[in-house]
């Protein structure tokens, strides 16, 4: 039942042969057992997790079950939480017991999915290793000296070591692709707009965006759709009619190959320099399994790709020094005991609750938009946003989806790139570009590099593709076995999943 | 374009952080190699380019002006750290 997809749960709690409170119990003696070497998650609430497991066997039961009624699930703890600690991996929110439920949240609760808890990130969702959590490092499930990727390093990590079998994430520059593509686990960060970011604590409000960790494309496609949909409540959430991503995924294969027709995009820009030995060979030795497959791959160029990062770094920073202005140790949040008058309270509680990684991004943020130095920062990089978004544009002219690594190295060992900021931030390179756009991508198991570490692949779709891109990674799913592959924990062997 | 010790200590004060003179230090080398990443924008030509906010080029909704939200200001307030009547506290601002 551990390592079943979320369909066979479906159908096993449907046919009654196991209870969502027995399935729940059986992640949660997991979580138990596991977690500790991990710390991929800040709060586990078992008796609230029964509880709701309980409600939904009684759904089950009158057959008001829908697709997720009863799966056990985790949420990133950038999601707000009725009642339960939201920390957001700070300091500043370690007494933060949120008020309201995420709008991702109340849509996973309405669907009958059972919370088992909220998962580790780096702090604000600022970071690529998880290395930046007030709660500690998670580690990767394949080797526990080594980073999960980040931010959202719990999530991706809670599923690899099958601590629960499915887990929300939020992206704002890569945090659900790139700690999938390290933690061997697909994830998907939808079209800007598709989920809503009310609740989902902000950071960098044009690029956040609520994702799905699953897996397989399939059941990261049902987390998705019971994500995503229109609410008033964020200005930015679109008002589009409901769809269902796996509607493609659904469908009988054609006799010419599953994918054939299908035009793979690879940017030259992805496959030059910088991209490690081994996640080139998983790299090329999927694109070839795509071609047997039926589809064809033709060259594009991005030739803005490379600007990606320090257009990103100023428009990412300066929301964030605005969006993080709101902790002022007044409202809510941490507050420092000791203060001489309200300024110096701000600059205590603020000093005291925020962590070395966010002061800097809030710092940098703060000078590039303070006066004389906007046009030459933060306009010139919304001017090179642009530029990046019509090579996207380009793109799409010659293909349908874009392929190419999800990161430029399998994961790093941790502290490996701690003492250098800019480091970390380039190993965002594949990703950020695809946010700067709004694009759908997801990030899927290719393949295993040197050290026996995970290689994810990168497709990048069109505005609103994210059907096409779930359809193609499950074909490339139905016809490989990368996905089925786990990672030895304490006391368990390695291996296949089925 | 780097930044001098008393510039990082102004935009500390301009982001309500305190920085203490030792932490001042190491913030401003990380913060100046950062910027020598942001530096790398400076080097291409953006003119009639017209710059990009926002993914969804989208103007804002409007919404009827009703009443929405029901008033749960306990709620809200049994997160803060000091309050009293309904009202937050904070160190006296007037003499």
């Amino acid at each position: 039942m551990i390592h079943a997809s979320l369909t066979e749960l479906r159908a096993a709690l449907d046919t009654q042969r196991i209870s969502s409170v027995e399935l729940a119990t059986l992640f949660l003696d997991r979580i138990e057992r596991h977690d500790p070497a991990l710390n991929a998650f800040i709060t586990v609430d078992r008796e609230r997790a029964l509880a709701e497991a309980a409600n939904a066997d009684a759904r089950i039961a009158t057959g008001e079950s829908g697709p997720l009624t009863g799966i056990p699930l985790a949420h990133k703890d950038v999601f707000c939480t009725e009642g339960v600690l939201t920390t957001c991996g700070s300091k500043m929110l370690s007494n933060f017991v949120s008020p309201y439920d995420a709008h991702v949240v109340s849509r996973l609760k309405a669907a009958g999915a059972v919370t088992l808890g909220k998962t580790n990130m780096d702090e604000f969702a600022m970071g690529s290793s998880n290395e930046n959590s007030h709660y500690g490092p998670v580690r990767n499930p394949w080797d526990p000296a080594r980073v999960p990727g980040g931010s959202s390093g719990g999530s991706a990590a809670a599923v690899a070591a099958r601590l629960v079998p499915m887990a929300t994430g939020t992206d704002t520059g890569g945090s659900v692709r790139q700690p999938a593509a390290l933690c061997g686990v697909t994830g998907i960060k939808p079209t800007y707009g598709v989920v809503s970011r009310y609740g989902m604590i902000a950071y960098a409000s044009s690029l956040d965006q609520g994702g799905a960790f699953g897996a397989t494309a399939a059941d990261c496609g049902m987390l998705l759709n019971a994500m995503s949909g229109f609410d008033p409540r964020d200005s930015t959430s679109l008002d589009r009619p409901a769809e269902d991503v796996l509607r493609e995924a659904r469908r009988e294969a054609g006799t010419t190959g599953p994918l054939a027709g299908l035009r793979i995009g690879l940017p030259r820009e992805f496959f030059a320099e910088g991209m490690a030995d081994d996640v080139r060979a998983a790299t090329e030795a999927a694109l070839t399994h795509y071609r047997s497959l039926g589809a064809q791959t033709v060259e594009v160029t991005l030739p803005n790709a490379r600007l990606a990062i320090p257009a990103y770094y100023v428009i990412a920073m300066a929301e964030a020094s605005s969006n993080l202005s709101r902790f002022d140790g007044v409202r809510y949040g941490h507050r420092a005991e000791h203060y001489a008058d309200l300024d110096d309270l701000y600059r205590k509680s603020r000093a005291e609750g925020f962590g070395a990684e966010v002061k800097r991004r809030i710092l940098v943020g703060t000078y590039v938009l303070s006066h004389g130095y906007y046009d030459a920062y933060y306009l010139q990089a919304q001017k090179l946003r642009r530029l990046i978004a019509e090579d996207f544009r380009s793109a799409f002219d010659q293909c349908d989806v874009i392929a190419g690594p999800t990161s430029p190295t399998t994961a790093w060992a941790i502290g490996a790139k701690t003492d250098d900021p800019v480091q970390m931030y380039l190993s965002d390179i594949y990703t950020i570009a695809v946010n700067l756009a709004g694009l759908p991508a997801l990030s899927h198991p290719c393949g295993f590099g040197a050290d026996g570490l995970p290689v994810g692949l990168q497709l990048i779709g069109n505005y609103f593709s994210e059907a096409r891109l779930l359809n193609v990674a499950h074909r490339y799913q139905q016809s490989t076995d990368w996905h089925l592959q786990r990672p030895a924990l304490a006391g368990e062997e390695s291996g296949s999943a089925r | 374009m780097s930044l001098s010790n008393e510039q990082v200590l102004r935009v500390a004060s301009l982001a309500r952080i305190e920085l203490t003179a030792g932490e001042a230090g190491d913030t401003l080398a990380k913060l100046n190699g950062i910027l020598g990443l942001i530096e790398q924008m400076q080097a291409i030509d953006t003119s009639g380019v017209a710059p990009m906010s926002h993914p969804q080029e989208l103007s804002q909704r409007l919404r009827e002006d009703a009443v929405t939200e029901p008033d749960r200001r306990d709620d809200y307030q049994k997160t803060a750290p000091a309050v009293e009547n309904g009202l937050y506290l904070v160190p006296k601002v007037i003499e």
